[in-house]
């Protein structure tokens, strides 16, 4: 059947591009989904490494699954709170959902701090958990600040439905990307000239792309911060137990029992079982206010993104199990040292760097600036494509995330197998390599003055060989071109 | 501990600072009277009756019959090879066997009269996400959406409290059964002109809550003709669609575009949920279904914010596309719903008590005006009190419907044992007797 479309019809919402699709963040994704890697189905295949997934754990959910079928609802053992589960629609959710979710997340942050189930509210997911709390706390127009790099879905969940605009506050690697007090200033200034409102701003720590914590002093001096301009903090924090190295995580909620000098009603946190847990289907969000007033009125926002009772009543089920619960933490952050470790010291064979202060997250914040054919956004984004289209590895550019410096790419690792890993270090190898060899026969050939060559054609038709795959056109931009 | 500071209070947003999100009207007071004192057959057995929610408890049994037989929708059973990739699946799209199987279901629903293509379903946690999706993607802040009256009181939160929507009631009565008509759709058009408003589309919940009737065919189609007309949208609330007594008797706006060879059907979108027909609020399952190809696009992109746990749509697909399952529960159900209603209807009719004749939905439309004091809504709000006061019934006052007559209210009958309707219906043939007597 085909309908004539007819745009005026629809919102501005729905016919702008507040949605976010358009990023390349996304057009790795499509690469990868028309030619996903596959071990044995499909060897040459695009390998996923621009979804921050932890799959790292899965066999011990299994195990327990099988050992606590109570827990759903739909075994012979579990089925007669079938029905009480399934007519429960009380937007306060579950108590026991509720306990679970406030004991898991004292124990991610080992148990220093303790959190109060009823400040506990449901939503769809961080997705549903970040745009709700934009509803709550910034009219259209009005403004977040957010620390560079972040997260691309920032963008449409903070921006596309609620009309907030979102300020970047600039860091770079000189100082590993640190959150400084003048980066701060000078985003909220320039705010003020713009004439835009500032109410908030919006830190994601452990950081995603960077992989990094922020330091006490870091968060006290974010603290007196927003505290002197009267303006909201939320915290992301859903990455929370994915530090596996020291130094030891800080969260907000340990800052604030601390002597500082704060409103509480200025602090929220953003949580989720996505990452911690590699549960990103059952979209499990969490909204953590110590305002009444943004706990009350999230509460009445989150029916528009309640966590299906079955999925909570399993989660309550094997939250609420201390010893396992306490296993998986200890062997998840284990699982993720080691295979932070086996993926970075392989790049570093190969002289790939990646920023050196990370110690959380699902993904290495990788610098391959030296390779750029330009230290510009092109230049990125030409490297980016070649990674694609002939590494086959699907990376995130660092552009799509609103760094500053070009040449970072926030690679994830934690989304697949051990062989898989090595498959993608290895084409990575491969990569540097003949690169490097192109380098230096470029080198004896300038040496020998001889040849007029440019040194990145040489890279890039290296790569190239009768024998790779035709390049995956990528729909929004002509075929690739040796430069 | 941190050192709190007295600090004026930092400003929360417009919306979360407006009412707008409904809570203070009757239509909540009376469930928290029933949340202070809830009635329980032994251990309370004078307390409130919930009669405010409409909830179909009539067929669980079936349900769990289902789950019983069939383990390999508990994910789980057997080693859990599933879970993993449940447990990873985020994607939007949502997973293709549920589609299918609501798609399936809708289809048996409506007797086979409407097709469903999977591809245009799009999945909301609830039809509550879903109406309110459907906004955002139809209309600007500002504009209107004409809703007939009287209407379910959460379109004031779900279509108008985060999207600036307003509502411009289509105002029907009793006169002929409440039921739209062109005039009546005109001139809501008109009030809306005169107010300055833009009108986005019309919103039509069919079957009708709180009235428990279907929508007829004729006016469905006077109500496709009037959105071509003005070239605006009409979106179907179609969620009790499982719950009319008879199948024949329900009309879907699908059947009406089929018939049309899908003529200018790009206007028209379907919510459904399986709140209603299948029991399962807590599960939070709705579907958008639009005809209109960029509306699914957007829809699906949008319902990023309240997509359905992976988890509750493996254990309905398999469920749902179990076409001998679903085909018996829609039979049975629709049985049961029927039986409840005559019980309840016949209950009132021996107390004096006329309803509107219904044919669907988990509740009856009642006439209380005799009733009243005073033809007002004061009057109403009057009685509702002593109702829930004495009679210890959360029912629902028809002034929180935006009911333009005072004196109807909405009675579920469908979220209770029958012993516990037969319960209500005995106080209030105790409170109508005791009326007789004190007026006479």
């Amino acid at each position: 059947m085909v309908f004539k479309l007819n745009n005026q019809l629809l919102s501005k919402i729905a016919t702008g591009n507040g949605h976010g699709e358009d990023s390349p963040y996304f057009d790795g994704w499509k690469a990868y989904d028309e030619d996903p890697y596959h071990p044995t189905k499909n060897p040459k295949g695009v390998i996923q490494m621009g979804l921050a997934e932890n799959q790292l754990c899965f066999d011990l959910i299994q195990e327990w699954l099988k050992n606590n079928p109570k827990a759903s609802i739909c075994t012979p053992e579990g089925a007669e709170e079938f029905r009480d589960i399934a007519i429960f629609q009380d937007y306060h959710g579950l108590p026991e959902f509720r306990n679970a979710v406030a004991k898991f997340m004292a124990k991610g942050r080992g148990n220093r701090v303790t959190f109060d189930p009823d400040r506990i509210v449901m939503s769809g997911g961080a997705t549903g958990a970040h745009e709700m709390v934009a509803f709550c706390l910034a009219d259209p127009g009005e403004a977040f600040l957010v620390p560079t790099p972040y997260y691309p879905g920032f963008d449409r969940d903070l921006r596309w439905r609620t009309g907030v605009q979102l300020i970047p506050v600039e860091c770079e690697s000189s100082n590993q990307f640190k959150v400084t007090r003048k980066a701060l200033e000078d985003a909220y200034d320039t705010a003020q000239l713009d004439n835009i409102r500032v109410k908030g701003l919006l830190i994601t720590n452990p950081s995603n792309p960077l992989g990094t914590i922020l330091d006490r002093e870091t968060l006290k001096s974010i603290v007196s911060f927003v505290n002197e301009k009267n303006i909201h903090l939320v915290c992301d924090e859903i990455y929370a137990a994915t530090v596996f190295s020291q130094p030891d995580f800080v969260s907000i909620s340990e800052i604030i029992e601390e002597e500082v000098e704060c409103n509480l009603d200025l602090i929220h946190i953003v949580y989720s079982l996505s990452k911690d847990m590699g549960f990103p289907g059952f979209r499990v969000g969490i909204i953590y206010s110590y305002n009444d007033a943004v706990v009350s009125c999230a509460r009445k926002m989150s029916s528009f993104g309640l966590v299906s009772s079955q999925t909570q009543h399993l989660i309550a089920s094997m939250l609420s199990d201390d010893e396992f619960v306490e296993k998986f933490i200890m062997q998840n952050k284990k699982r993720l040292a080691t295979r932070y470790s086996s993926f970075t010291n392989g790049l570093a064979q190969v002289g790939i760097k990646c920023l050196k202060t990370s110690n959380a997250g699902l993904f290495v914040w990788m610098d391959l600036r030296r390779l750029l054919k330009e230290q510009t956004v092109e230049g990125e984004i030409a490297l980016w494509r070649v990674i694609i289209n002939n590494v086959k590895l699907n990376v995130s550019p660092g552009s799509s995330f609103r760094c500053t410096e070009p040449g970072w790419f926030r690679v994830c690792f934690a989304n697949m197998d051990d062989q898989t890993m090595e498959v993608a270090l290895s084409r990575i190898k491969t990569f540097i390599l003949k690169s490097k060899e192109a380098k230096m026969s470029v080198k004896k050939l300038c040496w020998q003055g001889s040849l007029k060559l440019s040194f990145s054609s040489r890279i890039y038709d290296e790569i190239i060989s009768p024998h790779s795959p035709i390049p995956i056109r990528l729909s929004f931009e002509p075929e690739l071109e040796p430069v | 501990m941190a050192i709190e500071i007295e600090q004026p209070t930092v400003g929360l947003s417009k919306v979360a600072v407006s009412e707008t999100h409904g809570e203070d009207s009757p239509y909540f007071a009376g469930w928290k009277a029933y949340d202070e004192d809830p009635y329980d057959e032994s251990e309370n057995p004078s307390g409130v009756i919930q009669m405010g929610l409409a909830e179909n408890q009539v067929s669980f049994d079936l349900l769990e019959e289902y789950l019983e037989k069939h383990s390999e929708a508990s994910t789980w059973g057997k080693g859990a090879p599933g879970f993993r990739e449940h447990a990873l699946f985020q994607d939007y799209h949502g997973l293709k066997s549920f589609r299918q199987a609501i798609a399936s279901f809708m289809e048996q629903i409506r007797g086979g009269r409407a097709k469903f293509d999977p591809d245009r379903v799009v999945l909301t946690a609830g039809a509550t996400a879903a109406n309110e999706l459907l906004t955002f993607i139809l209309a600007d802040p500002g504009d209107a959406l004409l809703v007939p009256t009287p209407y379910y009181p959460g379109f004031d939160r779900d279509l108008r409290w985060r999207t600036g929507v307003k509502i411009v009631p289509i105002h029907c009565d009793s006169s002929n059964n409440f039921q739209v008509t062109p005039q009546a759709l005109e001139a809501a058009f008109k009030d809306a002109e005169v107010m300055n408003i833009k009108v986005r589309g019309v919103l039509i919940t069919n079957p009708s809550n709180p009235l428990g009737a279907t929508i007829q065919r004729s006016v469905l189609e006077e109500i496709l003709d009037f959105v071509t007309r003005k070239n605006i949208h009409l979106v179907s609330d179609e969620i009790y669609s499982g719950s009319a007594f008879s199948s024949s008797e329900f009309v879907s706006i699908a059947e009406i575009l089929e018939a049309r060879g899908y003529k200018d059907s790009e206007r028209v979108h379907i919510v459904y949920s399986l709140s209603k027909d299948l029991g399962l609020p807590g599960f939070r399952v709705g579907t958008i279904y639009s005809y209109n190809d960029k509306v699914v696009t957007t829809a699906r992109r949008m319902s990023s914010f309240t997509l359905i746990s992976s988890q509750t749509q493996h254990l309905l697909a398999s469920m749902l596309s179990d076409q001998e399952f679903t085909k018996n529960y829609i039979k049975i159900n629709r049985e049961r719903l029927r039986k409840r209603y005559e019980m309840i209807i016949e209950g009132l009719r021996n107390a004096g008590i006329e309803c509107l004749k219904g044919n669907a939905g988990l509740f009856c439309w009642m006439n209380l005006s005799p009733l009243l004091k005073t033809q007002t809504r004061e009057g109403e709000l009057t009685l509702w009190k002593s109702i829930i006061r004495d009679l210890k019934l959360n029912i629902s006052p028809g002034s929180s419907c935006h009911c333009s007559e005072p004196g109807w209210f909405r009675v579920c009958f469908a979220n209770m044992s029958e012993q516990t309707l037969e319960v209500a219906l005995k106080r209030i043939h105790n409170f109508m007797d005791q009326r007789k007597t004190e007026t006479n």
